[in-house]
């Protein structure tokens, strides 16, 4: 289908997760993600799927662990304060090695914060949403068309290396409406799912989903094995845009919504004669540290554009070994920067 | 463009009502009626009337939103001062309704009052380019839901199908095409067509009863 449709961030993602072939989603209402809710629960009993509105948050995310053990395309969905309480699920998808995909529409915090955007879980989802040693694949999409593109990859991704999904996005792009071309229709089994729970019909032996190991060796032995595989994930998984880098002598770094912003920053710097580009993570992690360290040898100083206290500093700062200096222009409790205040940044 | 003393406008969520109920209440200012934009809206915490707050005080058009209306607060919360305009009978009022039944809920507490006056347009705000109303069926649901929820009927269909910035002249043609067939089959009469005002031009030989839209000013480009 190619025709255009108008549609908010939060319907992108519930549209294309159903297109995905995702026929199981368990949530919790909360701002501003409760669109993707109230879409789940018009169109899945109409396809033959499940919706179902959980007691909790910490339910729901249980809820996504049994369908996921039988390797059939899952989801949940909610925003920080949510998510927080879904990291002990998270965390038992991730000892458990199961696919999922979980979307952080995220709002100001901590706390209860507020229900404007934020992107100040970026420490959580990239360093391991939850307890022990563990990533989740982690997606910033910075439009309404990205949010629909990414949903079908970031399962994908989740079922090539057997863990949990992240799309990692804001309150304003969960709420602002955009044309949308919807993605071909997709499904799991691109990977080998000999290892879901589906029934042995007496054919095969048990299999079994678990996160709980009594032998400390063995326990240590797959979290080993764990982070071989996320070094395979740095390699082949980053993904990033550059936007005018060829000439760059600044180099702004912002995902999500900001990059959005950003971006109008950097083409009215432009006009101005001022030499800016701008690499824009789509993965948050893995991070995108190629690009970045490329830059470092061009550009004089990198700016990091977000709505949290500078979260993303830390990253950037390790991709480029510290080389130049890394500018801040932050926001934060839900005010989101104009592209002037980026680009009075950018004319320091 | 005619109106009415109220001009209720409601649909689905994300038509694009608050655009259009923005839009009108400067129309019906532009006639020399004092008007109130009363923001009903119970469902959707962001892009609210409130943005265009400055833009209708400087117009001399009163808006009477929630305080909670873009704060951090989550509060489905309906000022009591729009009683103020259901009851005074001599200030034209747009309303704004939330998305969807939910939504119109909200508005159905002030039905009696709004019924015993009758002198109100409901608007059905429709855009066939919303995944969940492109069909008639859908559409057709839709206004039964969200007349049960507030009790009062349609009067008029606004046609507002677009997809955002990279709407065409074809895209609209196909939405008024789409809503004569839904005014033929529902027995309600088309009464505008809204269209941002870069295609007005273009389309206003075409399309009868074309309504201009300047839309809220926004800080993110495509």
């Amino acid at each position: 289908m190619s025709e255009k449709v108008l549609m908010k961030g939060n319907e992108a993602i519930a549209e294309a997760a159903i297109l995905a072939g995702c026929r199981h989603y368990f949530g919790y209402p909360i701002t501003p993600q409760t669109e993707i809710a109230a879409y789940m629960a018009k169109k899945m009993p109409k396809i033959n799927g499940t919706f179902l509105q959980a007691e909790s948050e910490i339910a729901a995310i249980n809820m996504v662990y049994g369908v996921a053990s039988t390797g059939k395309r899952v989801m949940t969905s909610s925003s920080s304060p949510g998510i927080a309480l879904k990291c002990e699920g998270i965390s038992y998808l991730a000892g458990a090695d199961l696919p999922a995909l979980i979307v952080n529409v995220q709002r100001g915090g901590p706390g209860l914060g507020g229900i404007q955007p934020s992107q100040s879980d970026y420490h959580l989802a990239t360093k391991g949403p939850g307890h022990g040693d563990f990533h989740v694949l982690c997606f910033a999409p910075a439009s309404v068309q990205e949010m629909a593109d990414l949903t079908a990859h970031a399962f994908e991704c989740a079922e090539k290396y057997r863990m949990p999904s992240m799309l990692l996005a804001d309150g304003t792009l969960g709420q602002m409406m955009e044309p949308v071309v919807l993605p071909k229709p997709s499904d799991a089994g691109k990977y080998d799912n000999s290892w879901a729970v589906t029934g042995t019909n007496n054919e095969r032996k048990h299999n079994i989903i678990n996160s709980l190991y009594l032998s400390p060796a063995e326990l240590e032995k797959l979290n080993f094995e764990r982070y071989e595989r996320y070094e395979q994930i740095k390699k082949d998984e980053p993904m990033w845009e550059e936007y005018l880098m060829d000439d760059a002598e600044i180099c702004v770094v912002s995902y999500g919504i900001t990059a959005r912003i950003s971006r109008n920053a950097v083409d009215e710097a432009r006009k101005q004669g001022i030499k800016v580009g701008m690499i824009r993570p789509i993965t948050v992690w893995p991070f995108p540290v190629e690009p970045l360290k490329k830059a470092a040898d061009k550009v004089e100083r990198f700016i990091c554009v977000e709505l949290n206290m500078g979260q993303m500093k830390d990253d950037i700062e390790l991709a480029i070994h510290c080389k130049k200096p890394v500018d801040l222009c932050i926001r934060t409790g839900g005010m989101l920067p104009s592209p002037d205040e980026v680009l009075a940044v950018i004319k320091k | 463009m005619n109106y009415k003393r109220l001009s209720i406008f409601a649909g689905l969520n994300g038509s694009g009502k608050t655009n259009i109920a923005v839009n009108f209440a400067k129309h019906i200012k532009s006639k020399g009626d004092e008007v109130t934009v009363c923001d009903l809206d119970i469902v959707n915490p962001y892009f609210r009337t409130k943005d265009s707050e400055n833009e209708l005080r400087d117009l001399g058009i009163n808006l009477i939103a929630s305080q909670f209306a873009n704060t951090n607060l989550d509060a489905p919360a309906i000022p009591k001062e729009i009683y103020s305009i259901i009851a005074a009978r001599d200030i034209c009022g747009v309303l704004d309704i939330g998305g969807d039944d939910r939504g119109a809920l909200a508005l159905g507490r002030y039905a009696p009052d709004i019924l015993d006056e009758n002198n109100y347009e409901m608007y059905l705000v429709v855009n066939f380019s919303r995944p969940l109303t492109r069909n008639f069926d859908d559409v057709i649901v839709v206004i039964n839901e969200i007349e049960d929820a507030c009790k009062i009927k349609f009067t008029k269909i606004v046609n507002n199908t677009n997809i955002g910035d990279e709407t065409t002249k074809e895209v609209v043609l196909s939405g008024y095409k789409k809503t004569c067939e839904l005014s033929e089959k529902t027995g309600l009469p088309i009464s505008f067509t809204s269209v941002e005002r870069r295609l007005f031009n273009e389309l206003n030989e075409i399309i009868p009863d074309l309504f201009p839209l300047d839309l809220q000013k926004r800080i993110i480009n495509s």
